[in-house]
């Protein structure tokens, strides 16, 4: 919800309920993340390990490659990295990237 | 007019409990509110209720299986006391943040250490602070009456809060004493159906309850609980004005006593009332312009009310069965000397400490705040502002 004005008390559902389903997408996760995971194509297999285990469906994918990393849910937790079989995803620290 | 009966004060609220028949009690037995569970389980036992009955391990889990069925839609009830209380602590705060309107009965004990199983307000007044409307009843028939209207001011839709309802231990919960009980049909009438504002249980509206609560919108939150214990005032007012209707019983935030033209007076809640309110008469037998108030909700307090009540008295006295060590005196007394502060001409209010652990308050100990008091209206000059009454020096 970062790009909209935060509501008011009177505004939300009471007792800090969600009252729908399906919305996680509204909350950027992407801002805790401390390390990225970067993608080497070359050593990537595309065999989509990473597109199974992300928590946050960050690994964006098409025609079954992997296409990016959705930086704005990604919390850089690592897990990706983790399972890669061919070793493929880095987790690189932010302050060194930007 | 109800049915007149001759029961413990348990017993009578285990009566109430089954008159209301909520959907789930989760509930682990403490001392002395055991026998409010106790009886209630022979109800479901006997087929009287259609209460689940959850029998738990602990009254941290009791409090969770309330949130938990509360959550998913049902009306829930538990009941217990003193240190059974303390270990619910962490729940209370997440029943009253998850706004589920869960009714528990807190039978009034001393805290341990040193052990003591005897009533008084501590476990209650340390709970003031969790966001649970509170109720504090005299009698077995008050906490009968109390725990009624519990159930619809929690339930109203812009309350949405848990609500405690306490009477002492011992004294009330293990007295017989007279009392009158509406029809099973009435109560029904009363309470109504629950219908809770949202539910796990609803598949057709899927919603998540607890979730994180960050710097964004924590505060909101918090700021909608206080609102909900603004917007409880009217709701409890309405609620013993719809009970009177029904039963010929009047309620409202506190009793006033002979208090009119009184020029000193004495502030107490719970079944102190009772010997504070023949002392009264004493005195007024003797000239003495002394009158009572009867506090019956603690929480939402009601500051203003109070003010107009108390305004005109010249000195006055306010009970505390607690303590609140190293603060300006025991919790009504802070709380209700505050609201008088914005007061043009104040009454001098002192405090007494009295009645920890069950000790008896007697006729004399009252006897001798009104004589403090009359010197404190006669001088206008208070010598101790907190008493330790009933204690041995």
């Amino acid at each position: 919800m970062s790009t909209n004005r935060l509501k008011g008390w009177k505004e939300i559902p009471i007792g800090g309920l969600i009252p729908e389903a399906g919305n996680s997408a509204q909350y950027e996760t992407g801002g805790w993340r401390t390390f990225r995971p970067v993608v080497d194509r070359d050593t990537c297999k595309n065999c989509l390990f990473c597109w199974i285990y992300c928590p946050d469906s960050a690994i964006q994918v098409e025609d079954a490659k992997i296409k990016g990393i959705d930086l704005k849910h990604c919390k850089g937790c690592g897990l990706c990295a983790q399972e890669c079989p061919a070793k493929a995803i880095q987790m690189i620290e932010e302050a060194k990237l930007s | 007019m109800g049915k007149p009966v001759a029961m413990t004060g348990n017993i009578a609220v285990a009566n109430a409990m089954r008159q209301i028949n909520p959907d789930v009690c989760a509930a682990y037995p403490i001392t002395p509110s055991t026998e409010v569970m106790q009886q209630f389980a022979s109800f479901v036992a006997d087929g009287k209720v259609d209460t689940e009955l959850v029998t738990v391990e602990s009254e941290h889990s009791a409090m969770s299986a309330c949130i938990g069925a509360a959550a998913a839609g049902g009306r829930v009830m538990t009941a217990t006391s003193a240190n059974g209380l303390a270990l619910m602590w962490e729940m209370l705060y997440i029943a009253s943040g998850n706004r589920l309107p869960i009714i528990m009965m807190v039978v009034n004990r001393a805290l341990s250490a040193p052990i003591n199983i005897h009533g008084d307000h501590s476990d209650g007044m340390g709970a003031r602070d969790s966001g649970w409307i509170q109720f504090y009843s005299e009698n077995a028939q008050e906490a009968y009456d109390n725990l009624l209207q519990a159930v619809v001011i929690g339930q109203e839709k812009e309350v949405r809060l848990p609500v405690m309802v306490g009477m002492d231990g011992f004294i009330i919960s293990h007295s017989i004493e007279n009392l009158e009980m509406l029809s099973d049909e009435k109560v029904k009438e009363f309470i109504g159906e629950y219908i809770p504002h949202y539910s796990l249980l609803n598949i057709k509206q899927p919603v998540t309850f607890g979730p994180l609560d960050l710097q964004d919108y924590y505060s909101e939150h918090k700021r909608q609980q206080s609102e909900a214990m603004r917007a409880a005032k009217p709701v409890i007012l309405k609620a013993g004005q719809d009970y009177a209707a029904l039963s010929g019983r009047k309620y409202g935030f506190f009793e006033p006593y002979r208090l009119e033209d009184a020029e000193i007076g004495i502030l107490t809640l719970g079944s102190s009332a009772g010997t504070t309110r023949f002392v009264v008469d004493q005195m007024r037998e003797r000239g003495i312009k002394v009158g009572m108030v009867k506090l019956r909700v603690f929480r939402p307090f009601p500051v203003e009310e109070l003010q107009a009540a108390l305004g005109h008295l010249k000195a006055l006295a306010v009970m505390d069965r607690c303590d609140s060590f190293g603060a300006a005196g025991g919790p009504v007394f802070s709380e209700v000397r505050s609201s008088l502060y914005d007061l043009p001409t104040p009454p001098r209010a002192v405090n007494y400490i009295y009645g920890l652990g069950g000790r008896d308050l007697g006729i004399p100990h009252i006897e001798q705040v009104v004589e403090d008091l009359q010197k404190i209206r006669q001088t206008g000059k208070i010598e101790e502002l907190i008493t330790y009454l009933t204690v041995r020096e």
